[in-house]
């Protein structure tokens, strides 16, 4: 094939797809002459160089299309039907093209069809009230500069002249206008009456590659920058150029810095200089406006608001936006599947639209932004929204969880199932979407690159897609860590932050690695965070053998999605811009690495994908070993629990809340001494009472003794548990058992049944006076209401407000408790959560404070996830006593006893 | 058998850049051959199939670098030992071939090509494409192509 034809191939497809846009404009805007004019120019390029070139089959199906146009652009008026059509010429040419591009000739073929009713739609008589066209002005017309192996202008309009022009055609409406003669070398605007000639020769020069002149900024295309087409081939041997070129600089500068002779220094520093600048300058040129991907959806939602028979809008913003190229590759098919999913789901049929009350025609919206270092794409739909109650019927019933779990879930955790392979409630299998293939390939791609999608729905309201995805991929900025004898990079993303670790007891104020049967954490700003050691990892094993363990050396934390946990290196050099190379075919399997790279000293290194080693991890756990810390890979959006599983009582597995725990211990047995029949330890250098985790637990009297502290002011009970086995973090189901009250219910964590136990029951064990409200005496316990969508968090707080001293009656929803507050009198303070589906925390204060009397004066006590300031203002407009973080259970006791203190002078005041 | 491996060597006179691990002396046709250089910094991979020792930065590129030894399942040589490394190229990768030694190379006619001897080791089997008889001793002729064959199946090792 030579560049010429490739060359036209290239650029006819852009034309075409830049024709499926602007057609779609038209149609909704047909008095735009400034549209019809650049789709006829369009067109009119494509049909001359296929005259030029050859390409007779081409050539013809373009003139049929082209005199359709001109009819338009006559008055004709714009129907639907007629779009189509020529929708569908397009379609055919790009077909052709696609095929010229394979065989490097025009396929063979018949277009008689479309040729045909194109002629056929242009010959026909256009109403009587299309008024006469009126005659269209001619501005100088927007010309694209000439690219690289362009046709020559000579050529061109040699093409023009023999190719034949729109007038040609008898059934063309018969205005006057100047035979094709060598004066009017372009027959574009031969319809157009008057002047038509001088006019356009004075245009032709201005196609001359210099600046095109940017009129009328209304139209995409003109507001095109002069570019040039560039092999992405070229530009990628570009990037490694200059790659290579980093490196050696690095390499220079770590030569330099060994050397103290100065005469290199400044030309050095120059070099760097320049060097980073180009590098930033070749990474743009890779950086590519997302509204390249977005180029075909105009199309793509008009036929299938056709096809459906619903009017859909598509409103996009943000089209400027740039991304790297490879980013842009990923993301266009899920982007326009998603599309076409909002188009066909998410849009109600126009009856259904109106009977709810909305405006007849759906809207799309698209939308990109920059978001620090990624971007994020929307695509929002004002349709029905998910239907829920279907997805977790469907969910159910396809066996992807248990009906328990489904019921439990959030809206969010159960609007993901339709990211599940071969998941569809659509009732219809449509030709669009409903056969359940696509969001889960969505999902999997757009996680490939690293990003994340949400999802936000409301019944009646609409559905919104959020996507995160990295801005680029080819360089990151890495931690170069050392494990062992190797150095790996680590990217910075992932890395929360960096902690020294020293071994036990050598200085106080370092931390220092604790275990617990072997399995390493640290405490971390009074949080457990699991810790793997990069080492064990780099021999496959999540898990860390006694005594292998450094116990210096650096923790990076890491967060993977919402778990946290941390990777014990022995070394941290310092951070680097690193270009990311690809793992050879060879090691791709290997989940613990994203790729490699060559550091400034030449040796190369591994970076370490931090999903990698959370999915590693997990695994590891998974398979069964009971001894190890176990991290595992979280879908964002999923409320989790941290627990604490240890072994108690004929080998079961039973598990608190890791919030609960205040220290974990293990103890010489020899040391447990018994008061009054009570075993008791010396600790901290006090008496601290321990209490079997279960009636089948014997406390040992030699070896070591696992213990599980609690502590609630100056008080601590010792847990007595026969193992400690790990912690796991896990969205929980429990089931309630009613007949122990040793036990919140059970679950099941890791595939193993779990019971959780309830630490209110073994409080007043260790200490009788501990349930009755320990150190105040409260004449009558105050009754709260604690409003949590999650059943986890209503189950774990319940016990430990009741072993406040509260009575507590709980509500799963604002609506729920809104009834219970409204219907009982008995409720003297709220505790709620912010974040629910459906009315949030705030509506239910906004609607108690609005409803008056009693409950405009309760005092609430809100639990968040998250404190923005925004919710600080809104708390303290709604007079929220105190946003308390939702695991911070010491801080909620804290808050409702400064409440009680506040309350009861008041109450003696008004005795 | 003959038919299925003797086909692949070319009739006329090939030439052929000679490698030796342990006592066998190997060939590769020249054109498969980018390079031959002395490896140094090799940065083992954890977790990566036997075959592979690591990767190595050669000019600028990070190269996967295979021991021969280790794909033919003969046991490692002495620490210290010299090594040689052959640059070859497959699909846009470049991967290196850790061996003993390079020698010479051969100019050798189909004349004296034999098939692959059928008692031989299955995992030679599979990556040899003939032998030749030469004086004194024999050149087994390596499939480039068999040879970085490899790792796929094994995924389940690590997995």
């Amino acid at each position: 094939m030579d560049d010429l034809l490739r060359e036209f191939l290239v650029e006819s497809a852009e034309h075409l797809d830049t024709v499926d846009a602007e057609l779609v404009r038209f149609e909704q805007d047909p008095n735009n002459q400034q549209i019809l004019r650049n789709i006829f120019r369009l067109v009119h390029t494509i049909k001359g160089t296929c005259g030029f070139l050859g390409l007779p089959r081409l050539e013809a199906l373009a003139h049929a299309a082209e005199t359709l146009m001109g009819r338009f652009r006559d008055g004709y008026p714009v129907s639907g039907a007629s779009v189509t059509l020529i929708l569908a010429t397009l379609d055919r040419l790009k077909a052709i093209l696609a095929d010229l591009e394979a065989t490097g000739s025009e396929p063979a073929g018949a277009d008689a069809d479309l040729i045909g009713a194109l002629e056929q739609m242009a010959s026909e008589e256009a109403p009587a009230a299309a008024a006469p066209p009126p005659p269209p002005e001619l501005p100088p017309i927007v010309e694209r500069e000439l690219k690289p192996g362009e046709v020559s202008l000579e050529d061109l309009e040699r093409a023009f002249m023999e190719a034949p022009g729109p007038d040609d055609f008898p059934a063309a409406p018969a205005i006057e206008a100047p035979a094709p003669v060598l004066e009017a070398p372009a027959p574009t605007f031969e319809s157009a009456p008057e002047p038509a000639a001088p006019v356009q020769a004075a245009e032709r020069p201005a196609a001359a590659p210099s600046a095109p002149a940017a009129e009328g900024g209304e139209s995409a295309v003109a507001a095109k920058v002069q570019t040039i087409r560039v092999n992405v081939d070229t530009i990628e041997h570009l990037m490694t150029m200059v790659s290579e070129l980093v490196l050696t600089r690095n390499q220079l500068l770590e030569i330099a810095r060994r050397h103290e002779d100065s005469g290199y220094k400044v030309p050095l520093q120059r070099l760097s200089h320049v060097t980073a600048e180009l590098q930033e300058g070749v990474m743009k040129t890779r950086m590519q406006p997302i509204g390249n991907a977005w180029q075909k959806l105009p199309r793509v939602v008009r036929d299938l608001s056709a096809e459906l028979g619903k009017g859909i809008d598509l409103v996009m913003s943000g089209a400027e936006t740039e991304l790297d190229r490879q980013v842009l590759d990923v993301i266009k098919d899920p982007l326009t599947h998603m599309v076409r999913n909002s188009a066909d789901h998410g849009i109600e049929a126009t009856n259904e639209r109106l009977k709810a009350g909305k405006p007849a025609r759906g809207t799309i919206r698209l939308s990109a932004y920059h978001e620090g270092g990624t971007i994020t794409i929307e695509i929002a739909d004002d349709g029905k929204g998910l239907d829920l109650a279907a997805i977790r019927k469907k969910a159910v019933e396809r066996n992807l969880a248990p009906a328990a779990d489904v019921e439990r879930m959030t809206d969010a955790q159960v609007a993901k199932f339709i990211f599940h392979a071969g998941f569809s409630t659509a009732k219809a299998v449509t030709s669009v979407s409903g056969r359940g293939v696509g969001m889960d390939v969505v999902k999997t791609n757009i996680e490939t690159i690293g990003g994340v999608v949400d999802i936000a729905t409301e019944l009646g309201r609409g559905t919104t897609f959020t996507i995160k995805i990295p801005l680029t991929l080819a360089i990151v900025s890495a931690l170069i860590v050392k494990a062992g004898e190797q150095r790996y990079a680590v990217p910075q993303i992932a890395v929360l932050e960096l902690v020294r670790v020293d071994p036990k007891g050598e200085n106080k104020s370092t931390n220092s690695i604790e275990r617990i049967h072997g399995a390493p954490v640290l405490r971390l700003r009074e949080r457990l965070l699991p810790i793997v050691t990069l080492e064990g990892l780099m021999r496959g094993q999540a898990t860390v053998e006694e005594g292998e363990l450094v116990e210096s050396g650096f923790v990076v934390v890491a967060q993977v999605g919402r778990q946290r946990f941390g990777v014990l290196v022995d070394e941290v050099f310092h951070t680097e811009e690193i270009v990311v190379k690809p793992m050879s075919s060879k090691l791709r399997h290997i989940p613990l690495f994203a790729g490699n790279t060559i550091l400034g000293d030449g040796a190369v290194v591994l970076i370490v994908d931090p999903n990698g080693v959370a999915k590693l991890v997990g695994q590891s756990a998974q398979s069964g070993a009971a001894t190890e810390t176990e991290v595992e890979e979280t879908e964002a959006g999923d409320a989790k629990a941290t627990l604490l599983v240890f072994k108690g009582g004929a080998g079961g597995f039973k598990a608190v809340p890791l919030s609960l725990v205040t220290r974990l211990e293990e103890i010489d047995a020899s040391k447990i001494e018994h008061l009054g029949g009570r075993p008791l330890i010396q600790y901290r250098g006090r008496l601290m009472p321990l209490v079997p985790a279960d009636p089948g637990i014997e406390i040992r009297s030699e070896g070591n003794q696992a213990l599980v502290v609690f502590s609630d002011g100056d008080r601590a009970m010792g847990l007595v548990v026969d193992e400690i086995v790990d912690i796991v973090e896990e969205r929980l189901d429990i089931e309630i058992s009613a007949d122990r009250s040793d036990l919140i219910g059970s679950a099941v964590l890791r595939g193993r049944a779990t019971d959780i136990i309830n630490i209110a029951h073994f409080l007043p064990l260790a200490y009788d006076d501990w349930a009755r409200g320990p150190r105040k005496t409260v004449v009558k316990a105050p009754s709260l209401l604690l409003v949590d969508d999650s059943a986890f968090f209503r189950d774990m707080l319940t016990p430990v407000l009741k072993a406040a001293g509260y009575g507590v009656t709980t509500a799963a929803s604002a609506d729920e408790a809104m009834g219970l507050l409204k219907g009982s009198a008995g409720i003297d303070l709220v505790v709620s959560d912010l974040d629910m589906p459906g009315r949030s925390g705030f509506d239910l204060v906004a609607a108690m404070r609005k409803s008056g009397g009693r409950l405009a004066e309760m005092p609430v006590i809100a639990l968040t996830g998250t404190v923005a300031a925004d919710a600080i203002e809104q708390a303290r407009r709604l007079a929220i006593s105190d946003l308390v973080a939702k695991f911070d259970r010491s801080g909620l006791l804290a808050a409702l006893a400064e409440i009680g203190e506040a309350a009861e002078p008041a109450a003696r005041a008004a005795a | 058998m003959q038919a299925a491996n003797g086909n692949a060597v070319p009739t006329d006179t090939t030439d052929y850049v000679t490698v030796f691990v342990g006592e066998t002396m190997f060939g590769l046709t020249i054109d498969r051959v980018h390079d031959v250089f002395v490896p140094a910094g090799i940065t083992p991979v954890p977790l990566a199939p036997r075959e592979i020792v690591g990767l190595l930065n050669l000019r600028g590129r990070v190269v996967t670098a295979l021991c021969l030894r280790r794909r033919l399942g003969i046991p490692g040589r002495e620490a210290g030992a010299a090594e040689m490394a052959i640059g070859l190229e497959q699909s846009g990768e470049t991967f290196a071939l850790i061996v003993d030694g390079v020698g010479e190379v051969l100019k050798l006619g189909a004349d004296t090509q034999e098939p692959v001897p059928i008692n031989l080791d299955a995992r030679w089997r599979d990556i040899s494409l003939g032998v030749h008889r030469l004086d004194g001793r024999l050149l087994v002729i390596l499939d480039v192509d068999a040879l970085l064959a490899f790792g796929d199946a094994r995924e389940s090792q690590v997995a």
